[in-house]
């Protein structure tokens, strides 16, 4: 358990940090909180030479709230948005998901952009990301740019990030109406068999709005937009949760592992998106 | 005389600490201060490191190793590989079974993560670095993973080195990949009760591979001295001596001129009994390189080569009358040992003592029959948390009874209180050849039964049922009952040896001329706090406060020889001991006082701290005055000084047991299991410390939860570990650790000098069955029978489908 050789950067800021990413190329990787790379690094899944901790960066840390305009850094770790109550009065969705992220320690150190960045279809902000239709600002040597979280993954650990590109920060509108995030896991500590979040809004008995997301259920998070066809507009009831569960069930495409295999994933997916979606609807 | 100053008879006695009290551990103002020192913390001048190139298949042979790369790094000193062993006979290593294992792979490897070189280094980033570097050409070869196709006809062969042996270090071998038979029992007669027995269930019970998975994995530091030709070996040794004695006979470095010490250790449960390359290697390394070498594996490497645990296939049928009289037991076990038979049992015991597995139960007559065979998977079959192999026998017979009440339709509380072997029956000779101490089954049982409110447990249940079948609820509550019996403290010297190394244990106690005492053991905790418990037993032995007691252990080169501490043995054979050991000392000061009080022995009575004079107790000497007198007095026929030494030969072993109650809520559609209560009552016997019991049970508990719920190692069928971390090899954190209430019976062991009978084990042999049958009375309406742990979410998910329990 220990890694090569790499050598050690620490940016105080993140022109200095792209211009070093620029210099190396795929040789070189940022860290955040370590607690997806260094494991990697470790077991020496991946070989990486420079190491540039983006931990000495100011301006890409913290939450900033104006009106309904949420805009969170990419350093901002797990617990602090845990701990923000002003956050928690916005989207209470964030702290009631990032709860369920790990352990304590872990959280203390993890943070959104790491989490997000990282590609991994087990992390839950991913998921959480795309319910939100949050925006990642990317910068890098060719400049700024902001992606929808709905179109930056691509495949388990890729994304649409160039290697040169850093993530400054997450936006995304405060939400309105009832949410909830669902997670079965094994033990504190684990990533989930299978998770998911609702957020929707009734009106005069109709849905009026409606946004659903997966965790581990694929290689990438899953926004279920067909899901949200069906229920937008429509009266709810028992049967039209069956079909939305159905609808996220089948653009579900989970993997074998120790959790259980492919049949139990799907299974209690359906599970626990009918929970959520329960439960959003309680709280609307 | 002022009476209020003068101390009652109580009050001395409890400033003793002695036996009973619930005293605070010793151990822990160190530990809880991050001030232990264990073998990672031992740092000696110049010394280097060492790590192991380790296979990634399961089974090839080994075509080249290339190590010049390695080599030629900076950094870098060595590169063993079992070329550079073999002119020392080292490559291969006898195992504490009566096999042979390989140090380093020798022309093939038979799992994936054997050794294959050890790479010798400055630092563990050098190290790290050079086995990166060494390349190792394998050609794959067909992997067995299923110990029942092992001994298929056309199976590949494992173990080349002995394929044509057709005697094994425990009689025959039927097949290439068998290892040995052991039988117990009856066969015959027990054929024939089944045969005609009215009612017979008959049962597949799998108890899974899984892992002691102890919170410091394992290592050492060798430190070979060529000045004076001494070896010293700092290493994760749960039996110390055995080490010492094994290494000079692989080694041939004499014994005197070879030290083990085992420092703190951070927990065993039987990971740490055996013989590991590792410890090979780096005492090489010492010899080759001629200065000290550190090596301790990492996570990953203890769960996937270091001694695994259980794997056992017991097949077992139980035959009984209409009204619930059992007349007869059957097992057949096959047992996975891995690439090399590595168990640590006694050597007589290659299946350890499976033969407890008639349990707490009166039965007439019973046949045991277990064949080892050898598979593509790491070497092991330790006891973890048990002695040896009795939670396989707990669990077989525990599932067995809950099959059994099912066939005949009989409550299960019902069925064990039926068959208990009853108190009068002490002691009891077992159908399989154990003669049981002392019990008192249904007191305990009836005990725990009043506690939980059986009768209201069950209405419950019905209640729940009736809520799931009638959709209002998609929960299953399920009533896990338990009552076992170990077998521990191995063992009589007659029956029990380990490579020809009696099993008793030693206790050597100095009193110093101040009154304060040192004693010294053979055996060596790892959590377990015995110099907080043998103090105590020494406490109310000698009349020495436990606090002015040192207790030693683990340098073999001051504590007398022992065999260690595994099996819940220390209490039963090095308490013992102990405890001799102090009557010898009360012995002598019994002289001396009386040739300071100027009366005959016979004239004194012990009187908890000092030996008065019978009728006038206001005559007496204390311990400290005795103490002091055999220093500095010459006392005619007397040899100056107070010190004893006992070796204790158990004339049998101790027979703990006791009664387990688990209650759980299933959800059928998530798999996700809710502990709503778990009980725990236990007899072992004389209670030394109380909250050290406790403490033990809860341990114990939450291994047995976590084997039961979730912990295994998993392999695939190309002998891929698939558990290899702690993501995916479940321990409990306290989050998944539900409260735990415990309770007692004191049944003491009439052979053992002070009745105390062992307790570090039960829980961990009493839960595991107690989670499980919650699990299988959840479903039993439905008409389950078995299912194989672990009872993770997807298995239990398992259940309930193929339970149609769906829709
Ligand atoms: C035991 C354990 C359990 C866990 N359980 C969960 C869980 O249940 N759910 C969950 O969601 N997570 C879980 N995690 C992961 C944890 O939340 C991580 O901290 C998180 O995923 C990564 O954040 P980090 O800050 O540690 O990133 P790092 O590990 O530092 O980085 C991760 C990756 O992202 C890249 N990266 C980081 N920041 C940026 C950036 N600003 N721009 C571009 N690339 C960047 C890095 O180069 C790296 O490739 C667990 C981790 C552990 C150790």
């Amino acid at each position: 358990m220990i890694p090569s050789a790499f050598t050690f950067y620490k940016p105080d800021n993140i022109e200095k940090a792209i211009s070093l990413m620029s210099d190396f190329g795929d040789e070189a990787r940022v860290i955040a909180g370590g607690h997806s790379l260094i494991p990697v690094m470790k077991q020496r899944l991946t070989d990486i030479k420079h190491l540039i901790d983006l931990s000495g960066i100011n301006e890409i840390k913290g939450i900033e709230i104006t009106g309904n305009q949420i805009s969170i850094g990419a350093m901002t770790t797990q617990v602090e948005l845990i701990n923000n109550e002003e956050l928690f009065k916005k989207a209470p969705i964030i702290r009631e998901a990032s709860l369920q992220i790990a352990d304590p320690q872990v959280r203390n150190l993890g943070t959104i952009g790491g989490n997000v960045a990282n590609g991994d279809p087990a992390n839950d902000m991913p998921g959480l990301m795309q319910l939100l239709d949050a925006t990642y600002k990317l910068s890098g040597s060719n400049g700024v740019r902001d992606v929808k979280a709905r179109e930056f993954y691509e495949g388990a650990y890729f994304t649409v990030r160039e290697d040169d590109e850093i993530l400054i920060s997450i936006s995304f509108d405060a939400p309105s109406g009832g949410y909830a995030y669902e997670k079965q896991k094994r033990k504190i500590g684990d990533y989930a068999t299978a998770a998911a979040g609702v957020i929707l809004k009734v009106e005069n008995n109709m849905c009026s709005s409606a946004s659903i997301a997966l965790t581990n259920l694929s290689d990438t998070p899953v926004y279920c937009n067909k899901a949200v066809d069906i229920i937008l507009g429509k009266e709810i009831d028992n049967n039209i949760l069956t079909q939305v569960t159905e609808a996220c069930v089948d653009q579900s495409d989970p993997v074998a592992d120790q959790r259980g295999p492919v049949e139990f994933k799907k299974y209690v997916a359906g599970i626990v998106i009918k929970k959520a979606l329960t439960r959003a609807i309680e709280r609307t | 005389m002022d009476d209020v100053k003068t101390p009652s008879r109580e009050e001395r006695k409890s400033a003793l600490s002695g036996l009973g009290t619930s005293r605070k551990r010793v151990e822990d103002a160190r530990f809880t201060q991050g001030k232990g020192n264990y073998v990672d913390d031992i740092k000696l001048k110049g010394m280097l490191f060492g790590d192991f190139v380790r296979s990634p298949v399961a089974h090839a042979r080994v075509k080249n190793i290339e190590t010049s790369a390695a080599l030629a790094l900076p950094g870098v000193h060595a590169v063993l590989t079992a070329a550079d062993l073999e002119p020392l006979g080292l490559h291969w290593m006898p195992t504490l079974a009566g096999d042979k294992q390989m140090v380093l792979a020798d022309g093939k490897v038979l799992f994936q993560g054997q050794e294959v070189a050890f790479v010798v280094g400055d630092d563990r980033y050098a190290v790290a670095d050079g086995v990166s570097l060494v390349e190792v050409e394998y050609e794959e070869l067909p992997v067995v993973t299923d110990p029942f196709k092992a001994e298929l006809k056309d199976a590949p062969i494992l173990r080349e080195d002995i394929a044509d042996q057709k005697e094994g270090a425990h009689g025959a071998r039927r097949h290439p990949n068998h290892i040995f038979t052991w039988e117990a029992g009856e066969k015959e007669e027990t054929d024939k009760v089944l045969e005609e027995a009215e009612v017979v269930a008959d049962e597949m019970v799998y108890y899974h591979r899984t892992h002691p998975c102890p919170l410091e994995t394992c290592g050492c530091v060798a430190s070979m001295d060529k000045v004076n030709g001494k070896l010293t070996v700092w290493g994760t040794f749960q039996a110390p001596h055995a080490v010492r004695t094994v290494a000079s006979l692989i080694s041939s470095i004499p014994e005197h001129n070879i030290r083990i010490i085992s420092p703190d250790i951070g927990g065993g449960f039987g990971n740490k009994v055996g013989v590991y390359p590792g410890y090979v290697c780096s005492i090489v390394a010492s010899i080759v390189t001629g200065v000290p070498i550190k090596w301790v594996e990492d996570r990953m490497d203890n769960l996937m080569a270091t001694a695994f645990a259980r794997d056992y296939w017991m097949h077992g049928k139980i035959s009984a009358t209409k009204e619930g009289k059992i007349t007869g037991l059957w097992c057949h076990t096959t047992a996975d040992h891995g690439a090399f038979d590595a168990c640590a049992d006694p050597t007589k015991f290659p299946a350890g003592f499976m033969n407890i597995c008639t349990g707490s139960y009166d039965i007439p007559v019973a046949y045991l029959a277990v064949d080892g065979v050898y598979t593509n998977k790491a070497p092991g079959g330790v006891a973890y948390r048990c002695s040896f192999r009795v939670t396989e026998a707990s669990y077989f017979i525990e599932r067995m009874i809950e099959v059994l009440a099912q066939k005949l339709g009989m409550d299960s509380a019902e069925l064990r209180s039926k068959n208990f072997i009853k108190k009068e029956q002490f002691p009891y000779t077992s159908a399989l050849g154990w003669e049981y101490d002392s019990g008192d089954y249904h007191q305990a049982w009836e005990k725990a039964m009043k506690s939980v409110n059986y009768k209201q447990l069950r209405e419950d249940q019905a209640k729940q049922l009736q809520l799931f079948k009638d959709g209002k609820s998609r929960k299953l509550m399920g009533i896990g009952l338990s009552h076992f019996t170990e077998i521990v403290g191995a063992g009589p010297v007659k029956n029990c040896d380990i490579l020809g190394l009696g099993m008793f244990d030693a206790c050597e106690i100095r009193i110093h001329p101040t009154g304060s005492a040192i004693a010294r053991l053979g055996t060596i905790s790892q959590g377990q706090g015995h110099a907080t418990t043998f103090a105590q037993i020494l406490a109310s032995e000698i009349g020495i406060p436990a606090s002015d007691i040192t207790l030693e252990e683990g340098d073999t080169d001051t504590a007398p020889y022992g065999l260690g501490t595994y099996g819940s043995r220390s209490t039963p054979v090095a308490g013992a001991a102990t405890a001799m050991a102090g009557r010898k000392i009360r012995a002598k000061a019994q002289m001396i006082a009386a040739y300071l009080l100027e009366v005959h022995d016979d004239d004194l009575e012990w009187d908890v701290d000092r030996f008065s004079v019978k009728g006038a107790p206001e005559k007496f000497k204390t311990m400290k005055e005795i103490a002091f007198a055999s220093y500095n007095q010459a006392i005619p026929g007397v040899e100056p000084g107070l010190e004893a030494v006992s070796y204790y030969d158990p004339p049998n072993m101790t027979y703990p047991n006791g009664a387990y109650v688990v209650v759980m809520e299933i959800d059928v559609d998530t798999g996700v299991s809710d502990i709503k209560q778990v009980y725990a009552l236990d007899d072992c016997g004389t209670r030394i410390n109380p909250m050290i019991i406790e403490g033990q049970v809860h341990g114990g508990l939450t291994e047995a939860l976590a084997i039961s719920m979730g912990q295994e190692i998993a392999y695939d069928e190309q002998g891929n570990v698939m558990t290899g971390t702690l993501m995916d090899f479940f321990i409990p954190t306290a989050w998944e650790t539900p409260n735990y209430e415990t309770d007692y019976t004191e049944t003491p062991s009439p052979h053992h000098p002070i009745g105390a009978k062992g307790v570090g084990e039960s829980p961990n042999v009493g839960g595991v069955s107690a989670f499980s049958n919650a699990v299988h009375d959840a479903f039993k309406p439905f008409g389950l029978t078995q299912a194989h742990m672990p009872h993770d979410h997807w298995r239990v998910w398992k259940i309930a489908k193929d339970l149609g329990l769906h829709s």
